[in-house]
C-alpha cells in the first residue's frame, strides 16, 4: 500500500498563492489540511510561500497532531525570513510544551529549538527548563539535545541559565535514551568551547559503560565517541576499559564498531601487556572484515580507516589479505582503496598471490585502475627486496600485451626500482627501449630518458635514442625537457664523443636562448658553466651516487596518524586530513592557523611533502629541485622518489645558497637544563626519543634538545633541519651531539636565528623540525613555539610612554581573552617570574575588588605588546587584554601568557 | 562529534529535490546545486561516495531512481551516517510496504517528513526502528499490518517504549499461536582462477527470524558453532553430543542481543522484536562446501573465432536441487553470431551484457550438464588490445543447504506465561559474488 500524497504537487489554474490562501483560511478542517499539506509540497520543490505565513501560522491551533507537525515543519523553514511575524507562533509553541501528550511536549521544544530567531529563543528557556524535569523520558531525551540547539545559537544564555548543570544531571538518568542524547549534547558544547564543560571521569565513565547496553545502537554511538576522548590512568584501566568495550566489535551497526575499534585502539596504547595486546588484535581482526560485506558506500569508509589502521598496528590484518582481493563488480572506489591496502599487506609470504591479482586488475577495463594496479606492483618490488625479481618478471609480462597506458605505467615505476635496486636489473633495459616509440605521456617519458641518460654506458645507441626525443624538445613539457637536459649532460660526460657533443650544443642552446622557462634555463646555465669550467667538477655532481629511495607506502606522519586514528569512522579519517584541515568552524583561531599549515604539508598521503625539499627551495619553483643530484630522479609525480632522504645540496654553494640549513655535527655537545618535553616518541622514532623545547637565554633563543637512544646499537652523525616558520627560526650553527652509545642520552643548546626562513600566511606557532642520523631513516616531527621566548630583553616602557601608547593604537587592535582556569595566587612571585621573561610589569590599580596590573613587551622587530590583566587574587579567572600594531599574533600571545601563568 | 548530518537530499536522477530536510544551521539550503554542479553532472558521479566541496562535505548514495545526498560542514562520523541512511530506507520501504523510489517518495512526502522529523534530531540519530514508529506515526493509507490492530489513537505509552530499555518491542502482545520462523540465508562469495584453484571463498550468512509471540519472551537461540558447544559442555561439565562443528570468523548481532552476555557465556538470548526482523549475520572462511563447480575451456582460434565449453558440476547431496540457476559467460563485444549446445537448461546470447547466459531452472545434484558454444567475431580494423575476460559470474539457490553447515541446534522460548510455541527452520543458499576467471 502506498499514500497518494503526488496530487498535492500538481498545480491549479488559478493563481496557486491566492487559491491556497483561500483554502488555508476555509472553515472546514479538511479543506485545511489538504491545503498545508499543499504549501508544504510547494516549498518542497522550492517555491516561495512565505507569504502565507501568517494564514498557515493560525492553523496551528488544532488538536490534528499530523496538521500540527505540518505548520511546525513550514515555521523551520520560513521563520527566518519572517522574524516579526514568526512571534505570532510563540503562544502556541509554549502552550504545547505544557500539553498533557509528551509527543506534543517534545515535538514543541524540538521545533522551538530548530527556530533561530532571537525572540523565539527568548521564550524557551522556560518550556526547556521545564521540559529537562519532564517525567516523560522521551521530553527529557528530546530537551536534552535542544540544548545543544540552544548553544549553537546563544551560548551565553545556556550559561546564565544553568542549562549545563541540568544535562549533567541527565547523565545520571535512568532512561538509557536520555543519557544518550545528554552525552552528545555535552560532547558537543564541548567540542565548541574553551572551557571545560564536559570532563570525563573515570567515574563517569563507568557509569557511562554500564549504560551502553542498554542504549540504542545509536546511542553506543555517542557514548563511544564522546569516551574515547578519555585517557585512562594506567594499564590497568585502560584493560579493564577495554574489556567491556570489545563486546560492542558483535553488534550489527557499523558505526558501533568501528567507535568501539576507536576507543580500543586509542586504549591499547597504554596497554603493556603484549599477550593482552595480541588478543585483542586478533579480536578486531573479524569485525573490521565483516564491514566489508557492508554496502559499497560503508565498505568505502572502513576501507579508508582499515588503511589507517593497519598503518599503526599491521598485525591485525597481516592474515587476512585475501578479503581484500578485489570483486569485478566491486565500484571503482573500493577497489582502488583494496589496491592500496593490499600493498600495504604484502609481504614475502604472501606476494606470489598478490602478484597474480595485480597481473590480473592490470587486465581489466578501467583505465585508473589497471594503472593503480601497475603501479602497485612497483610499490612492491621497492617495498620487498626479495620479490623484486618477481615483480619485474610480471612487469615485463605486462609489456608484452603492448597496452599503451600499461606499458607506460610500467615503465614509471621500473624507473622507481633501478633507484631502490642500483646496478641489479638493467638488463631488461633493451626490452624497455622496444617500447620507445609508444611513449606519449610526459611521465611515461620523462622516466625512459631519465634510464637512458642514467645508463648511457650500458644502451649502444643512447645517443640515437635520446635524439629522437631532442626533435620535439621545444613542445615537451617542462619536466620532459629537464630530463632531456640532465640525460644529454650525463651522456656527453659519459661519452664525450662528437654525437653527443653536438647534441649538448643544441640542447643547452634551446634550454637557455628559447625557452621562458626560468627552472630549465637556470639549470642549463649551471650545467654550462660547469662544463666549460671544469667537466671532472661536472661529474662529480652529475654523476653523483643517488641516495636509494624507500617504500613511501606507510608514509603518514606519526602524529598525524596519532590523530586520524583518534577520529576513527569521522570525515577525517576518510579525508585522511585532520579535521582543522577542513572544518572551516572552529573554536580559537590559533589551532586554525596552525593546522592549516600542518594539514597542507603532510595532509597528501600520496606524495608526502618534504620538510627538507620545501626549506631548501623558494615556494615559487614549481617542485623542481634545485641540486642536480636531486634532480636525477625524474619528474616528481611519482610516488617513490618522493622519498628521497634530504640530501646535502650539491650545488648549495655553487650558486650561493648558504643558508642550507642542514648542519653537520662534528663537536661534543654541552648538557641540557630541566626536563624537556618528548617532541619524537621512542615508539615512533624506532628507539631515539628527543625532547626539546625552545628556551631564551641572556638574550638568545637556543634550541634544547635531548637525545636517548634505546636502540641495540651507537647513533651518530645528527643533524637537523627546520622547515619554514612564521619567525623565520633556523639553526644558527652546527649541531654539537656526540654519538650516543645505546641505553644513554646526549643533550645541547642549539643556538638558533630568527627571520632566516619565513613562512607566508597567518602567524602560526607550529615548529617543523626534520631530524637525521647516519644509522636510523630521517624523523619528522612537530614542536610549538612559544611566543614567549622572543620577549625581548629590552621591552621595559616609561609609564608615560605606556599609556601615550595605548592611546595611539586604534580600538581594533584591543584584543581580549578570559582564562578561567587560571589562578593568580602570589602576586610578588608572578611578578618575578613574568619579569625573569621579559615581561615587564608597569603599575597595578584597584577596581571594585580586582586587581588591574599593567604590563608591556616586546618581540624582535620592535612589536610592542600593552597588556591589561584583571584578576582577583586567589579566585581562579584571569581576563587579559592586549594592545599591540599586530593583533595577528595575539592567539600566539594568548598561549604564550597561559603557558607562563600556569607554570 | 558523532553528528551524521547537518542537512538530508533526496534527488531524483536528474538533480530535482524530491524532499529535503536541514538539521543544522551551518549548511546553506541550496548546498545541493553545488552536489549537483560538481558531481552528477561531472564524471565523478559514482567516483567515490565521500566528496568535499567547498567547505561542505557530501556523502551519497544511489537508491533505485533515488540519490540520497547528506551534506555536513564539520568532522561528522561518516560511518554513522551511512547507517543511518540505510536504515531510513529500510523504514520507509516499511512504511510503503516495501518500494523505494521516486513516486514513492512523492506519494508520502508528508510521511516522510514526519519520519525525518522523528528519526533524526539536530544531525543526531534517534530511534529509527520501524516497529516502535508505527505506534505513534500513522498516516492513512500506509497502514501496516501492525497498525490495523487496536492502535488507532496515539498508543499513550507511546513516548515509554521509544525510549525504553527494550526500545524494538511493546509490551501487551497477544497471539493466539505463538509462532516463531527462522530462515538462515547464506551467500556464498567465490573468487576461483581458470586453473581451478580457489583464490577467495568465503560465506555471509544472516539468521532471519519472524516472531509472532505474545508477551515478553525471552529466547536463546544453539547453534551448532564451536565456540558455543565448547562453553556449553564446559559449563555443564559433560560433553554434548558431537556432530558436525563450525567455526565462525565473526557474528554480528541485532540491537536485541544482550552482547556482554554474548561474550561471557557465548550464548545469543534475546527479547526479539515483534514481527520480522534480522537477528545475525556470521562469516565463514574455512570449511566450505562449495555447491558448484565451474570449469571452462575457452580458446581464440585466430582472431575471429572462440571455442566455449564450460561444465557446471553440482556437488551437493543428490537429492536436493538448485533453483533459478544463471551462469553468464563472458565473451568480446564484436560478437557476431553463437552457436551453442546445452546438455539441460537453456542459452541466449545477451548483447547487452556481453555474456552467453545459461539458465537452468531446476538443477538437480550430482549432475553436470555442460554447455558448447561457438562464438564468431566481427573483425576489427584497428588492432585493439585483446579481449580482457572478464569472469564467468553464476547465480543460484539452493534450498536446505548451508554451505557453512550452519545448523540449529534448539531455540528455547520463556515467556512468564508458559506458552507453547511451534518454531520453523529453514535453509537457503545463495551465490553472493560467485566468480570464475576464464
Amino acid at each position: 500500500m502506498s499514500g497518494h500524497d503526488s496530487k498535492y504537487f500538481s498545480t491549479t489554474k488559478k493563481g496557486e498563492i491566492p487559491e491556497l490562501k483561500e483554502e488555508l483560511n476555509s472553515q472546514y478542517k479538511d479543506k485545511r489540511k489538504d491545503a498545508v499539506k499543499k504549501v508544504i509540497a510547494a516549498m518542497t520543490v522550492g517555491k516561495d510561500v512565505s507569504s502565507l505565513f501568517t494564514d498557515v501560522v493560525n492553523c496551528m491551533q488544532t488538536e490534528n497532531l499530523e496538521l500540527k507537525k505540518l505548520v511546525y515543519l513550514y515555521l523551520i523553514n520560513y521563520a527566518k525570513s519572517q522574524p516579526d511575524l514568526a512571534i505570532l507562533a510563540v503562544n502556541t509553541f509554549v502552550k504545547d510544551s505544557q500539553d498533557p501528550n509528551p509527543l506534543i511536549r517534545a515535538l514543541a521544544v524540538r521545533t522551538m529549538g530548530c527556530i533561530r530567531v532571537d525572540k523565539i529563543t527568548e521564550y524557551l528557556c522556560d518550556p526547556l527548563q521545564r521540559c529537562l524535569k519532564d517525567d516523560d523520558p522521551y521530553v527529557r531525551k528530546t530537551a536534552a539535545i535542544c540544548v545543544a540547539k540552544l548553544y549553537d545559537i546563544n551560548a551565553e544564555l545556556v550559561e546564565d541559565r544553568g542549562f549545563l548543570e541540568s544535562l549533567k544531571d541527565l547523565i545520571s538518568d535512568n532512561n538509557p535514551m536520555v543519557v544518550a542524547n545528554a552525552v552528545a549534547a555535552l560532547a558537543e558544547i564541548q567540542e565548541n568551547s574553551n572551557r571545560p564543560i564536559f570532563e570525563i571521569t573515570s567515574h563517569t565513565l563507568s557509569k557511562l559503560l554500564t549504560a551502553l547496553n542498554e542504549c540504542t545502537e545509536w546511542g553506543q554511538v555517542f557514548i563511544l565517541d564522546a569516551l574515547s576522548k578519555y585517557k585512562a590512568a594506567d594499564a590497568r584501566e585502560a584493560e579493564n576499559i577495554v574489556e567491556r568495550v570489545t563486546p560492542r566489535l558483535q553488534h550489527a551497526n557499523c558505526a558501533v564498531v568501528l567507535s568501539a575499534v576507536k576507543m580500543i585502539l586509542q586504549q591499547m596504547e597504554l596497554i603493556t601487556s603484549t599477550d593482552v595486546v595480541r588478543n585483542l588484535c586478533k579480536k578486531m581482526a573479524p569485525p573490521l572484515v565483516t564491514l566489508l560485506s557492508a554496502e559499497p558506500e560503508i565498505q568505502y569508509v572502513a576501507l579508508r580507516n582499515i588503511n589507517l589502521i593497519v598503518q599503526r598496528r599491521p598485525t591485525i590484518l597481516a592474515h587476512e589479505i585475501k578479503v581484500f582481493f578485489c570483486k569485478y563488480n566491486d565500484p571503482i572506489y573500493v577497489k582502488m582503496e583494496k589496491l592500496e591496502i593490499m600493498i600495504k599487506l604484502a609481504s614475502d609470504r604472501n606476494i606470489d598471490q598478490v602478484l597474480l591479482e595485480f597481473k590480473e586488475y592490470a587486465t581489466e577495463v578501467d583505465v585508473d585502475f589497471v594503472r593503480k594496479a601497475v603501479r602497485a606492483i612497483g610499490r612492491c618490488a621497492i617495498k620487498l627486496e626479495r620479490a623484486a625479481e618477481r615483480c619485474i618478471t610480471v612487469l615485463l609480462e605486462l609489456i608484452k600485451i603492448k597496452v599503451n597506458y600499461v606499458v607506460q605505467e610500467a615503465i614509471i615505476v621500473i624507473k622507481d626500482i633501478f633507484r631502490r635496486y642500483p646496478n641489479t636489473y638493467e638488463s631488461i633495459i633493451a626490452t624497455l627501449c622496444e617500447s620507445l616509440d609508444t611513449l606519449d605521456e610526459p611521465e611515461a617519458k620523462a622516466s625512459m630518458i631519465w634510464i637512458i641518460g642514467e645508463y648511457a654506458e650500458r644502451i649502444d645507441n643512447a645517443d640515437e635514442l635520446l635524439e629522437s626525443f631532442l626533435e620535439s624538445f621545444p613542445e615537451e613539457p617542462a619536466h620532459v625537457q629537464l630530463q632531456l637536459l640532465t640525460a644529454t649532460v650525463k651522456l656527453f660526460l659519459k661519452k664525450p664523443t662528437e654525437g653527443p657533443q653536438q647534441m649538448i650544443q643544441v640542447v643547452l642552446n634551446n634550454a637557455t636562448v628559447e625557452t621562458d622557462n626560468p627552472d630549465l634555463r637556470d639549470r642549463a646555465y649551471i650545467y654550462w658553466r660547469l662544463l666549460s669550467t671544469d667537466p671532472e667538477a661536472a661529474k662529480d655532481v652529475v654523476l653523483a651516487e643517488k641516495p636509494v629511495i624507500s617504500d613511501d607506502s606507510n608514509l603518514l606522519d606519526p602524529s598525524l596518524l596519532d590523530e586520524l586514528l583518534a577520529n576513527i569512522a569521522t570525515l577525517s579519517s576518510v579525508y585522511h586530513k585532520p579535521p582543522e584541515a577542513f572544518v572551516t568552524r572552529v573554536k580559537t583561531t590559533t589551532q586554525k592557523t596552525e593546522d592549516e599549515d600542518y594539514g597542507s604539508e603532510t595532509g597528501n598521503s600520496e606524495s608526502p611533502a618534504h620538510i627538507a625539499d620545501s626549506a631548501a627551495s623558494p615556494p615559487t619553483s614549481s617542485g623542481a629541485p634545485y641540486a642536480a643530484a636531486r634532480q636525477a630522479a625524474p619528474a616528481p609525480a611519482s610516488p617513490a622518489h618522493a622519498a628521497a632522504a634530504p640530501v646535502p645540496d650539491l650545488l648549495g654553494d655553487l650558486i650561493g645558497m648558504e643558508n642550507s640549513a642542514i648542519v653537520p655535527v662534528d663537536q661534543p655537545a654541552s648538557p641540557a637544563g630541566p626536563p624537556l618535553p618528548v617532541v619524537l616518541p621512542a615508539s615512533t622514532g624506532q628507539g631515539l626519543q628527543i625532547s626539546a623545547q625552545l628556551t631564551r637565554r641572556e638574550g638568545q633563543i637556543f634550541y634544547s634538545l635531548l637525545f636517548e637512544n634505546n636502540t641495540q646499537s651507537p647513533l651518530d652523525g645528527f643533524m637537523i633541519q627546520f622547515n619554514k616558520n612564521t619567525f623565520g627560526l633556523a639553526a644558527a650553527g652546527p649541531l654539537q651531539v656526540p654519538q650516543v652509545q645505546p641505553g644513554t642520552s646526549a643533550g645541547t643548546l642549539l643556538p638558533m636565528v630568527t627571520f632566516q626562513n619565513m613562512s607566508q600566511g597567518p602567524p602560526s606557532s607550529l615548529l617543523q623540525v626534520a631530524v637525521k642520523n647516519n644509522q636510523q631513516p630521517v624523523w619528522y616531527f612537530n614542536d610549538k613555539i612559544s611566543l614567549h621566548v622572543f620577549f625581548t630583553e629590552d621591552g621595559r616602557m616609561e609609564r608615560a610612554n605606556f599609556l601615550e601608547t595605548w592611546r595611539s593604537l586604534p580600538d581594533s587592535n584591543e584584543i581580549t581573552r578570559d582564562f578561567p582556569g587560571i589562578v593568580v595566587s602570589n602576586v610578588e612571585a608572578t611578578l618575578d617570574r613574568l619579569a625573569a621573561s621579559n615581561m615587564f610589569f608597569i603599575a597595578k590599580r584597584k577596581h571594585a575588588n580586582q586587581d588591574v596590573f599593567y604590563f608591556s613587551v616586546k618581540i624582535p622587530r620592535g612589536i610592542p605588546f600593552l597588556i591589561e590583566l584583571t584578576t582577583v587574587v586567589n579566585n581562579p579567572g584571569v581576563k587579559i587584554a592586549i594592545k599591540t600594531p599586530s593583533p595577528e599574533t595575539a592567539p600566539l600571545f594568548f598561549e604564550a601568557m597561559e603557558t607562563l601563568l600556569k607554570d | 562529534m558523532p553528528v551524521a548530518a547537518s542537512a538530508i537530499y533526496f534527488l531524483n536522477l536528474r538533480g530535482d529535490v524530491l524532499i529535503n530536510r536541514l538539521y543544522r544551521d551551518d549548511v546553506g539550503g541550496n548546498m545541493v546545486d553545488a552536489f549537483r554542479m560538481h558531481i552528477m553532472q561531472t564524471k565523478e558521479l559514482g567516483t567515490c561516495p565521500v566528496r568535499q566541496i567547498g567547505g561542505c562535505s557530501f556523502f551519497y548514495m544511489r537508491i533505485s531512481n533515488v540519490y540520497i545526498v547528506i551534506v555536513v560542514s564539520s568532522n561528522a562520523n561518516v560511518a554513522c551516517a551511512f547507517k543511518f541512511v540505510v536504515e531510513a530506507v529500510a523504514l520507509f520501504k516499511s512504511y510503503f510496504g516495501g518500494a523505494f523510489d521516486e513516486d514513492a517518495i512523492r506519494n508520502n512526502f508528508v510521511l516522510i517528513y514526519e519520519l525525518l522529523d522523528e528519526i533524526m534530531d539536530f544531525g543526531y540519530p534517534q530511534n529509527l526502528s520501524p516497529e516502535i514508529l508505527k505506534l505513534y506515526i500513522t498516516q492513512e493509507g500506509v497502514r501496516s499490518p501492525f497498525s490495523s490492530k487496536p492502535t488507532d489513537k496515539p498508543v499513550p505509552n507511546a513516548t515509554l517504549q521509544v525510549t525504553g530499555a527494550v526500545g524494538w518491542r511493546r509490551e501487551g502482545l497477544v497471539y493466539k499461536k505463538n509462532e516463531v520462523f527462522l530462515d538462515i540465508v547464506e551467500s556464498v562469495n567465490l573468487l576461483m582462477s581458470s586453473k581451478g584453484s580457489v583464490l577467495r571463498c568465503d560465506v555471509t550468512g544472516k539468521i532471519l527470524m519472524k516472531c509472532f509471540l505474545s508477551g515478553m519472551p525471552d529466547l536463546k537461540l544453539g547453534l551448532n558453532d564451536k565456540i558455543g558447544l565448547e562453553k556449553e559442555s564446559q559449563l555443564k561439565s559433560r560433553p554434548t553430543k558431537s556432530g558436525k562443528t563450525i567455526e565462525l570468523d565473526d557474528v554480528t548481532f541485532h540491537q536485541c542481543v544482550n552482547l556482554t552476555r554474548f561474550n561471557s557465556e557465548k550464548t545469543v538470548s534475546f527479547v526479539p522484536p515483534d514481527g520480522e526482523f534480522e537477528l545475525m549475520k556470521y562469516r565463514i572462511t574455512e570449511g566450505v562446501n562449495l555447491p558448484f563447480r565451474v570449469l571452462p575451456t575457452i580458446k581464440e582460434l585466430g582472431r575471429t573465432r572462440i571455442e566455449v565449453n564450460v561444465k557446471v558440476k553440482s556437488v551437493f547431496g543428490a537429492k536436493m536441487f538448485a533453483l533459478g540457476v544463471v551462469i553468464k559467460i563472458p565473451v568480446p563485444k564484436q560478437t557476431a553470431k553463437t552457436n551453442f549446445q546445452v546438455t539441460s537448461g537453456r542459452a541466449k546470447y545477451n548483447a547487452a551484457i556481453d555474456c552467453l547466459v545459461w539458465k537452468i531452472r531446476k538443477f538437480p545434484g550430482q549432475t553436470e550438464p555442460t554447455l558448447s558454444a561457438e562464438v564468431e567475431l566481427i573483425s576489427t580494423m584497428t588492432e585493439k588490445k585483446s579481449w580482457t575476460r572478464p569472469p564467468i559470474q553464476m547465480e543460484f539457490q539452493v534450498p536446505m543447504f548451508t554451505a557453512s553447515g550452519l545448523r540449529v541446534r534448539f531455540l528455547k522460548v520463556w515467556e512468564k506465561s508458559g506458552y507453547n510455541t511451534v518454531e520453523w527452520v529453514r535453509y537457503i543458499t545463495k551465490a553472493g559474488s560467485y566468480e570464475i576467471r576464464c
